[in-house]
């Protein structure tokens, strides 16, 4: 009995492992049963349609539907990514929501799930905020990978679906048309790290090592033609599985390799353990860059193995986007300042906003553009207000492709490049090192014991 | 040429941190090879140890190891606590039941401790230098790791082959009813044993917390290895887990030199398969 259970057990594991080496981290399936209902009005009984309501002002509440990753890896950014949203859904309702032309009132109100980071509960919760909770819009999860799922089935719902969080550019290659993207897209997540690069050192041999999932590994392709034309020699590419604790072995492979500086990661969890790993081995990088893990407040609690670490971040307050800028380049300014939202963000959560904090808010000013824009809530009028959208944030330019062959993606936003340094106090301190235009300190490099 | 270096260079890593995978193994193998019982709680156990370092040693300042102390004697005590309340009533019942009431525990454990410390990776940011040995550098705290799980192993060994206690938890795990009969307290020593079990999964995780940062749910990982070394080492046999955990260690340092890391897991459970069908009493046989 306790022989035979065990056999099931191992072959139940050996199965799902095998896939798991083998597959694509994220299901494509679409819910094909449970999503029938695309002739449904978008927000039927709770939006009435502009052309019944020539009478008295009303006022309506959207329902703005999205899952949060509560648990699992995803939970830090993602937390940071609700947040963001809350602060913009709070300070619009408190000052009385947003007055179309014809008087009536739009307020907000969300519903979410915890999606335990998982992509099937994904889509098993978008079909449920779509058909049973009657959303009227929609945000992406956190990562490349659920956004994925979640893109499904809004699009077979036709429901507007504001991607934040979510860089990864494939997704936006399959003709959709609901979705609209607000990170800059993973093919370009590296570049301005590797124009630093050239500068600092045009001879470095880079060791490419990233998790296995669509964003990270979307990132490493996307970067990989342009280390190339730009003479690098890539000494090691590899892809990790996303729940690795023990990164020795590929520290090792690294040094092994005689690369000096290493580009990847993934997200928090294992870019914390890399970062460690890396530290705890020296092995001589000169520049260690890794995914989204740096650019969050928390990673300084690694101690020095923190110290000297790159990553790009979406944005940072240290080079916030302002109007001056907007006017600069002829495009409109939207929304408050970036020191405003930091200042209600910290008020509001205790701590300083991070680039995932800062791109839930922008979801939340890109709404409440295109809906004031198309004078409207409905969701066709919605959509034309966001493919003719060219505006800038504080989060920076917003402006989607509206071609047939990348509807959505990201064209206006730029990333800067952070590294973590030590102030005049001896703090830690995620400091502009690129570009240098909006540079707040000079890069360090090589990065000191790593 | 460059795959052996590799090879050389991973191996030491890899046999360190064998041997605290032993140690967690040893745990799970003890309830299996005592009482047939297959602790699905053993995971968030190890990742209870793992936080019982994060706060003796960040909040209190003490040692990780002089943590060790406390955090086995509360992982024992916890063990004990499980046994009565979850797995004492069901230890005759069909298998499935003890398979549930475990989960179910394991289930709760990982709920409390979500909501208590979330799922986001704490660090224990704790160094006991490297040592370079030319064509590898060891890191210490897996070095004291590796030290402490084979005083561990000869512990337990002693414990249950030179003690009294030690001497009924084999005697129940020979025939139950006969040691009964002896008069052996069967059902103090089945808690003991599953007290035992925990507190090992408890010290492996602690002293997994000195190396890798973790979370709550990164107990589950070890626990899928801990299947692993079991079998490979034979069911109820805490040497033989200990080699087990030996050569589950050398695959993973191994491995990578070849292919990517990706694969590890594939291999090792491959491998898992392969003993339960060709050896099933593991590679150094089982202690029924």
């Amino acid at each position: 009995m306790k022989r035979s259970m065990i056999t099931l057990f191992s072959l139940l594991i050996l199965a799902s492992l095998v896939l798991a080496a083998c597959g694509t981290p994220t299901a494509e399936a679409p819910m094909a049963e449970e999503a029938p209902a695309a002739e449904e009005a978008p927000a039927a009984e709770e939006a009435p349609a502009a052309e019944e309501a020539p009478a008295a002002a009303e006022a309506i509440t959207l329902t703005i539907g999205f899952t949060s990753s509560n648990t699992g890896k995803y939970e830090v950014s993602s937390a940071r990514q609700v947040n963001g949203f809350s602060l913009w859904m709070d300070q619009i309702n408190e000052a009385g929501g947003l007055t179309l032309s014809d008087g009536t009132v739009v307020t907000f109100s969300y519903e979410t799930y915890d999606d335990e980071s998982n992509a099937e509960r994904v889509q098993e919760l978008y079909t449920r905020l779509v058909n049973e909770d009657n959303a009227d819009f929609l945000i992406s999860p956190y990562s490349s990978g659920l956004t994925s799922a979640a893109s499904i089935v809004a699009e077979q719902n036709g429901k507007v679906l504001l991607t934040t969080g979510a860089a990864d550019d494939a997704t936006y290659k399959t003709g959709n048309t609901s979705l609209f993207q607000l990170y800059t897209p993973a093919n370009l997540y590296m570049s301005s790290t590797v124009d630093m690069l050239k500068e600092l050192n045009p001879d470095a041999k880079v060791a490419l090592v990233h998790e296995s999932d669509k964003f990270s590994t979307g990132v490493a392709e996307g970067i990989r033609p342009y280390l190339e034309a730009n003479g690098f020699e890539i000494v090691l590419e590899e892809g990790y599985a996303s729940d690795t604790a023990d990164f020795g072995p590929i520290v090792n492979k690294i040094s092994a390799s005689g690369a000096t500086v290493l580009l990847g990661g993934g997200h928090y969890n294992d870019g914390t353990s890399l970062a460690r790993a890396i530290y705890d081995r020296k092995i001589g990088l000169e520049l260690v860059y890794l995914l989204v893990a740096p650019a969050d407040t928390k990673f300084p609690e690694l101690g020095d193995a923190a110290l000297g670490i790159v990553s790009s971040s979406q944005w940072e307050l240290k080079a916030t986007h302002n109007e001056a800028e907007a006017d600069a380049l002829g495009v409109d300014w939207f929304g408050g300042s970036g020191e405003d939202f930091a200042d209600a963000y910290e008020a509001a959560y205790g701590d300083p906003p991070t680039y995932h904090a800062a791109g839930g808010y922008t979801a939340g000013i890109v709404l409440e553009k295109a809906i004031m824009d198309a004078d409207s809530v409905d969701s066709d009028a919605v959509k034309a207000a966001l493919n003719a959208m060219n505006m800038m944030t504080f989060f920076g330019g917003i402006q989607f492709d509206t071609s047939e062959d990348a509807h959505g993606l990201q064209i206006a936003h730029k990333m800067v490049v952070a590294q973590w340094q030590l102030n005049d106090a001896g703090e830690f301190a995620l400091e502009i090192v690129a570009p240098t235009g909006v540079a707040t300190s000079d890069p360090v490099y090589p990065i000191p014991a790593q | 040429m460059q795959q052996l270096s590799l090879l050389l260079t991973s191996l030491p890593d890899g046999i360190l941190l064998g041997f605290v995978y032993g140690v967690a193994a040893m745990g799970l193998t003890l309830i299996w090879g005592v009482m047939d019982v297959i602790n699905l709680s053993h995971g968030p156990i190890i990742s209870l140890g793992m936080f019982g370092t994060f706060f003796l040693f960040i909040k209190m300042g003490i040692n990780p190891y002089l943590g060790l102390i406390p955090i086995a004697v509360l992982g024992l005590l916890l063990g004990v606590a499980i046994y009565f309340i979850a797995v004492n009533r069901v230890i005759d019942a069909p298998h499935l039941s003890s398979l549930l009431a475990t989960f179910s525990v394991n289930m709760i454990i990982i709920g409390i401790a979500t909501a208590a410390l979330t799922t986001s990776p704490y660090n224990v940011d704790f160094n006991m230098g490297s040592f370079d040995l030319g064509f590898t550098t060891i890191l210490g705290t897996r070095l004291i790791a590796a030290v402490i799980s084979i005083l561990v192993t000869g512990g337990l060994y002693f414990f249950l082959y030179r003690t009294r206690p030690g001497k009924y938890i084999r005697a129940v795990t020979n025939n139950r009813a006969a040691a009964e009969l002896m008069g052996v307290p069967s059902t103090q020593i089945l808690a003991l044993s599953f007290g035992l079990g925990t507190m090992l999964a408890a010290i492996s995780g602690a002293l997994i917390a000195t190396f890798f940062p973790f979370s709550i749910l990164s107990g589950a990982g070890y626990e899928l290895k801990s299947f692993v070394i079991g079998v490979l080492g034979g069911l109820g046999n805490p040497v033989g887990a200990l080699f087990g955990g030996l050569i589950l260690g050398v695959l993973e340092g191994a491995i990578p030199a070849f292919m990517e890391t990706s694969w590890v897991p594939v291999i090792e459970f491959g491998l898992f398969v392969v003993i339960l069908l060709v050896r099933p009493n593991g590679l150094f046989g089982a202690k029924e």
